[in-house]
């Protein structure tokens, strides 16, 4: 089981129980070998024990157990994605202004039947990797180089699919020097109006501005315990706590999981992962991300550049939660609504505000 | 239930330390105030731009009493019921108490030197001006406003918070929202100038206040993506003299210029009367 190949130091707090149930599952495994017992409906009971349990603690996950998970050290990472979805795989370099980014990947593949362009926050899974990948903070030319692909690709009528897996931009005097801000405004701003169907995936970390420099599309995915925020659970205690120790606090209160992400609209889709996260079961994970990808080009193919662009603007439009008094105050006028009711109104078009009453 | 956080009446309360005197945090000395304001809000000793309430930025650049504001009902809300030492909505509630405003921003249409416009300012003194829901919505309100209208657009950031914290993710997205409106002007044809004052950071900075077809800055403003402190503790070294200041970005190529606060009108008379927005329906692709 994929489970036992795990190293011991990888073991998160609330697996105990399942890597427990599995070791004595193996255990038996041995003793029937060994003995020439016949435990075959003890094992496969067990087993089922163990899936159930997986089910139940991953279900019931915090906030903060998921931003665990995210950063699982074996968790499916670009890489993983890279080889094990597409084929005949073209790496570009450039981003023609200062350098080469080792945070981001940006290149043609080939999905299925679809060529494409793919662009992806690079992690790594050796230490020495993760270094030459900057621990997946990108630099300003990591965002200039995705938008140059990006470009690229909607040139030659291919689309795009981003994988979102980074703590962040990176936060250093040479990434301000060249223009961090700037880089990662102008993908917001060309994002927009790419002419071909972008499919986003946060398949890990979505760390703020790093994260949404390639992450304006037609559908947004997300892992179902990945995290997307608009900054850090350790970045946030700091600032509220003084201290980073409360990141678990801060990750409970900032609603970064794709179940929240999806009830403001935020994103379009929560991709399920197997029982006992994506770091268990490498393969699932990955089948499951290349039929949303698959889906999402299909769905988009076929439409118009307006119809595209629109629907891309109307999905990025209609995001926030506020109250117009003007509008209040007219439907008030015309058939006597209180606020209560108003607010009722609005949570049944993408937000359950109900479920926020105190 | 949650209700929206508002005022009921616009409260125009400055806020300035008491007293006849000011502590300039530029040369550290101390100025007669009147003398400061007088030089609109800025020391006259080192030319340190103090930051000042939306309002006083609006009659300062528009044509008198051709200021008419939109959106001004916009209200804030706490979805995320965000709440740590302080609440979300409490602080809200302070914020609006101490400015006058419902949040961080003004927009509107008005003229300057007989132009009319699309302007918008945020109001540091407003939880730092960040961007939450409220600010996003007003600006790509104004970003769309100006795009049907044929107007220039002219926003003039303040904004330490960068997204705001309180809203999460949805703030975050504000982010895109008003990126892809900036883009929808752009096709257009119209005209965007951007502003930038002390202090533009973090998801302001990374977003609609780096997308300007002009971008002009105040002296000395600090401008950028992180914040130097985590960028010290980031990268463990000392920052750089001068490191994220206008002076900073204009060297590095990522500002048109530095213009003091007393020429901004006139600086921005000038680009206009070079950027007239040509009458186009059609976009061509």
């Amino acid at each position: 089981m994929a489970t036992n190949t795990q190293k011991v130091g990888h073991i998160l707090e609330f697996e105990h129980p399942i890597i427990e149930l599995d070791a004595k599952i193996e255990e038996l495994e041995n003793f029937a070998e060994t003995t020439e017992m016949d435990l075959t409906g003890q094992i496969s009971q067990m087993r089922s024990r163990s899936e159930e349990l997986k089910k139940e603690i991953f279900l019931n996950l915090s906030a903060w157990q998921r931003v665990m998970v995210a950063r699982h050290p074996a968790r499916p990472v670009f890489s993983d994605y890279l080889s094990m979805l597409f084929t005949d795989v073209v790496e570009l370099h450039g981003d023609y202004v200062t350098g080469n980014d080792g945070a981001m990947f940006t290149g043609f593949g080939t999905i299925g039947e679809e060529r494409c362009v793919i662009v992806g926050h690079r992690k790594g899974k050796t230490t020495k990797e993760r270094i030459a990948c900057n621990f997946g903070c990108a630099n300003p030319e990591g965002y200039r180089k995705a938008l140059a692909k990006m470009k690229l690709a909607a040139k030659f009528g291919l689309p795009i699919v981003t994988f979102i897996d980074t703590p962040g931009a990176f936060p250093g005097i040479e990434a301000e020097r060249k223009g961090q801000a700037f880089a990662i405004a102008r993908n917001l701003l060309e994002m927009a109006r790419l002419n071909t169907p972008v499919i986003c995936v946060v398949i890990g970390e979505g760390g703020s501005g790093g994260a949404l420099g390639i992450g304006v599309g037609d559908r947004i995915l997300m892992l179902e315990h990945s995290y997307y925020s608009v900054i850090s659970p350790e970045g946030c205690a700091t600032i509220l706590w003084k201290s980073a120790e409360f990141a678990s606090s801060a990750a409970n209160i900032l609603k970064l999981t794709a179940k929240d992400l999806k009830v403001f609209g935020i994103i379009d889709e929560i991709l399920d992962e197997p029982a006992g996260g994506a770091h268990s079961n490498h393969m699932d994970t990955i089948k499951t991300v290349r039929e949303a990808i698959l889906r999402g080009f299909s769905d988009f193919k076929d439409l118009s550049r307006e119809e595209l662009l629109d629907h891309r603007y109307k999905r990025h439009r209609k995001i926030g939660v506020y109250l117009d008094e003007a509008e209040r105050r007219i439907a008030q006028g015309a058939n006597g609504n209180g606020v209560e009711d108003l607010l009722r109104d609005e949570s049944s078009d993408n937000l359950d505000l109900g479920s926020q009453a105190e | 239930m949650s209700y929206g956080f508002k005022r009921i009446r616009f409260r125009k309360k400055r806020e300035m330390p008491g007293g006849l005197w000011l502590l300039c945090p530029g040369c550290e000395s101390m100025q007669y105030k009147r003398a400061v304001e007088e030089q609109f809000q800025v020391c006259p000793e080192c030319t340190f731009h103090f930051e000042i309430p939306a309002d006083q930025r609006i009659s300062m650049l528009l044509d008198e009493d051709s200021f008419e504001e939109s959106n001004e009902d916009l209200c804030p809300l706490d979805p995320l019921r965000f709440k740590a030492k302080k609440a979300y909505k409490d602080r809200l509630v302070r914020a609006q108490d101490v400015t006058g405003l419902n949040d961080a921003c003004i927009t509107g249409t008005g003229r300057l030197d007989g132009t009319e416009v699309v302007i918008g300012v945020s109001d540091s003194r407003f939880l730092r001006g960040s961007m939450g829901s409220v600010v996003g919505e007003k600006i790509t309100r104004a970003i769309e406003l100006a795009t049907e209208k044929g107007f220039p657009f002219i926003f003039i950031s303040g904004s330490g918070g960068g997204a705001r914290m309180d809203e999460g993710a949805l703030s975050l997205m504000q982010m895109a929202k008003t990126s892809v409106a900036l883009a929808r002007l752009d096709d257009a044809g119209g005209l965007f100038i951007s502003v930038l004052t002390n202090p533009t950071m973090g998801g302001c900075m990374a977003s609609f206040a780096a997308l300007g077809d002009i971008i002009l800055a105040e002296p000395r403003a600090l401008l950028g993506f992180a914040g130097p402190e985590v960028i010290r503790q980031t990268v463990r070294e000392d920052l750089p003299e001068g490191f994220q200041t206008s002076e900073f970005l204009l060297d590095h190529g990522f500002l048109d210029m530095i213009v003091h606060r007393a020429d901004l009108k006139g600086r921005l008379s000038q680009l206009l009367n070079y950027c007239r927005i040509k009458p186009r329906k059609e976009v061509v692709a």
